[in-house]
């Protein structure tokens, strides 16, 4: 028996530590945030959010090319994943124990689980390489990739939380087993399931290191989606490397308008999931 | 009756397509890596030569760069993020501090990575720097330590969000029969808790780790981009995603081009290795708990 002085010591010392490391923890947010808003909530103002970037030495100048590249690239992506990322994760949900669900399980934390530039590898071999040119549409694809487990995965946990009577009074009223899963399954879960696909997009809004080589980034505005566009991410990359402070000036703005975008997102999602939930 | 066989048809394609994706992804890098495979064998991951003007190619500084920042970085975020999910799973449970603490943790994992890289790169660097001329190293500022920094901070919510889940699950009475004996606090969480959480926590450990040796644009701008083997811990390095990131485009010739496809089909490797292992640790203590 140890002295009950000693343990009784000891625990307050533990707990202590606990404290000050978990907010050891949260400080280099507070400074990441702190700094970057600091910085970059000066350069935004309605020419920053509306004009094409200057060239070098000029005073000025917006990231509108980077806004719009960023929203074609978020729109490629959704059209692609939302529709397969959906549809396989009800697969999941309605063959629970199948070897092909086993199977495509595993295949989709794989996927989760590759670096985001190893994505843009791939997207280049498969689009960039044959089409022999950076493009909106090659960007847009690596980032579908990267948002089709997160679709998948969110969708198969959302329903799966359904209750199976639900189900089960629509077969009973002789509903044919497609339109239960249209009109009733789906109905149930489209909160959640928006929910995931929110918090795909800001996920994938963020990402640069898939259109480094794929959407490769554009100092003028474009709308077409064969050629190369700017993003938020890769502009703030190339101009935060670059050794000129208007430059690095637009990058911070730029980095606010990320962070407002993604935190967005984010909030949405939790509210959509929250407030719109249907209740069994 | 028809409609129902069109339905199961289009759930089945769309199953079809994800595996298509998986097993062309696979491919496509094993096709990508062969030229510069074939060229220097498995030597490819031993040598250290990376030198694009006579085609010679070694993946060892990049496998040496990842492996360092990597680990370094898990070890500096270990006490933070356990303390985290301890803070969270055992002191505080419930109430609005808990989940203040638990959206800023989630905050950490949303912000872009490309924002950690450029506040690393305008305010830790002269940071380290400062401190590097203090204790009279040489100052490059960028390297493998400031790296490890941004990352350690960065793989925090992975562990600590799994590990939390975990120290939740811990049975109460099992607790209880501990503090019944006389246990303090500290004790219960050292004897029993722990224990208790320690494949979760693994599992945890696991997916920041594949997460800190993919990590790209945040190593990229602080670590210094250099080709050789570090020679320190405050030396510039590159690692494997940092190389691809910044020599991709320029690759010329298809020995070299071929070869960063290999470093990233060996990164894929790896981190599918990962997040395998750590799935099957999750999936074997769900069910051990449900039990």
């Amino acid at each position: 028996m140890k002295g009950i002085r000693l343990r009784i010591l000891k625990d307050r010392a533990f707990k202590f530590a606990i404290y000050l490391l978990s907010l050891l923890s949260l400080t280099p947010l507070f400074l990441i945030m702190f700094y970057t808003f600091r910085k970059g909530l000066k350069a935004i103002n309605l020419q920053f959010l509306t004009h094409l970037p200057k060239p070098v030495g000029v005073e000025g100048g917006g990231i509108s090319n980077a806004i719009v590249g960023t929203f074609l690239l978020v729109t490629i992506a959704s059209a692609i994943s939302i529709p397969i990322g959906v549809w396989a994760g009800i697969y999941l949900s309605e063959n629970k124990r199948s070897w092909i669900s086993e199977f495509l399980r595993i295949t989709v934390d794989i996927l989760q689980a590759i670096p985001s530039i190893v994505i843009g590898i791939i997207a280049y071999l498969w689009v960039v390489k044959p089409m022999g040119r950076f493009s909106a549409l090659s960007g847009g694809i690596a980032l579908a990739i990267m948002m089709l487990p997160i679709v998948v995965r969110n969708t198969e946990e959302v329903l799966r939380l359904i209750p199976p009577y639900l189900k089960e009074a629509s077969l009973a009223l002789g509903v044919p087993y497609h339109r239960t899963i249209i009109k009733v399954i789906i109905p149930a879960g489209i909160p959640g399931i928006v929910s995931g696909i929110l918090l795909g997009i800001s996920r994938i809004a963020g990402e640069t290191a898939p259109l480094l080589f794929t959407a490769f980034g554009n100092q003028f505005m474009n709308w077409n989606i064969m050629k190369p566009v700017n993003a938020l991410p890769l502009l703030i990359f190339n101009y935060a490397m670059s050794p000129y402070d208007e430059w690095k000036r637009l990058a911070w703005g730029a980095s606010v308008v990320l962070i407002l975008l993604v935190l967005a997102g984010n909030i949405i999602s939790r509210m959509v999931a929250k407030k719109w939930k249907v209740q069994f | 009756m028809k409609g129902k066989r069109a339905f199961k048809l289009s759930l089945i394609i769309a199953v079809l397509i994800v595996a298509i994706i998986f097993f062309a992804a696979a491919i496509s890098l094993t096709l990508g890596s062969l030229p510069a495979l074939k060229e220097f064998g498995w030597k490819f991951f031993f040598s250290k030569e990376w030198d694009p003007v006579s085609d010679r190619f070694g993946a060892l500084p990049f496998l040496v760069g990842t492996l360092l920042t990597s680990f370094l970085a898990l070890i500096i975020s270990l006490p933070l993020s356990l303390s985290i999910s301890i803070l969270l799973g055992e002191y505080m449970k419930n109430g609005r501090f808990s989940s203040t603490v638990k959206s800023l943790v989630d905050l950490i994992a949303a912000v872009p990575s490309v924002i950690y890289g450029f506040w690393g790169l305008e305010v830790l660097v002269p940071f380290v720097r400062n401190l590097e001329i203090k204790f009279g190293i040489v100052p490059y500022g960028v390297g493998i330590f400031t790296a490890s920094l941004i990352l350690s901070f960065m793989i925090i919510p992975n562990t600590a969000s799994l590990a939390r889940e975990v120290i939740e699950l811990v049975p109460g009475d099992l607790k209880e029969a501990a503090y019944s004996l006389g246990a303090t606090r500290y004790e219960v969480i050292k004897k029993v808790t722990l224990p208790y959480a320690r494949s979760g926590i693994l599992a945890g450990i696991l997916l920041s780790l594949g997460r800190a040796l993919g990590e790209t644009m945040a190593v990229t701008m602080v670590i210094g981009n250099n080709n050789n083997i570090p020679k320190n811990l405050f030396y510039p390095a590159n690692t494997m995603a940092s190389v691809i990131a910044n020599e991709f485009t320029e690759a010329t010739g298809d020995i070299y081009y071929s070869s960063l496809i290999a470093i990233g089909f060996a990164l894929f490797l790896v981190t599918a290795l990962f997040g395998i292992l750590g799935r099957y640790i999750i999936n074997k203590t769900t069910i051990k708990i449900a039990k």
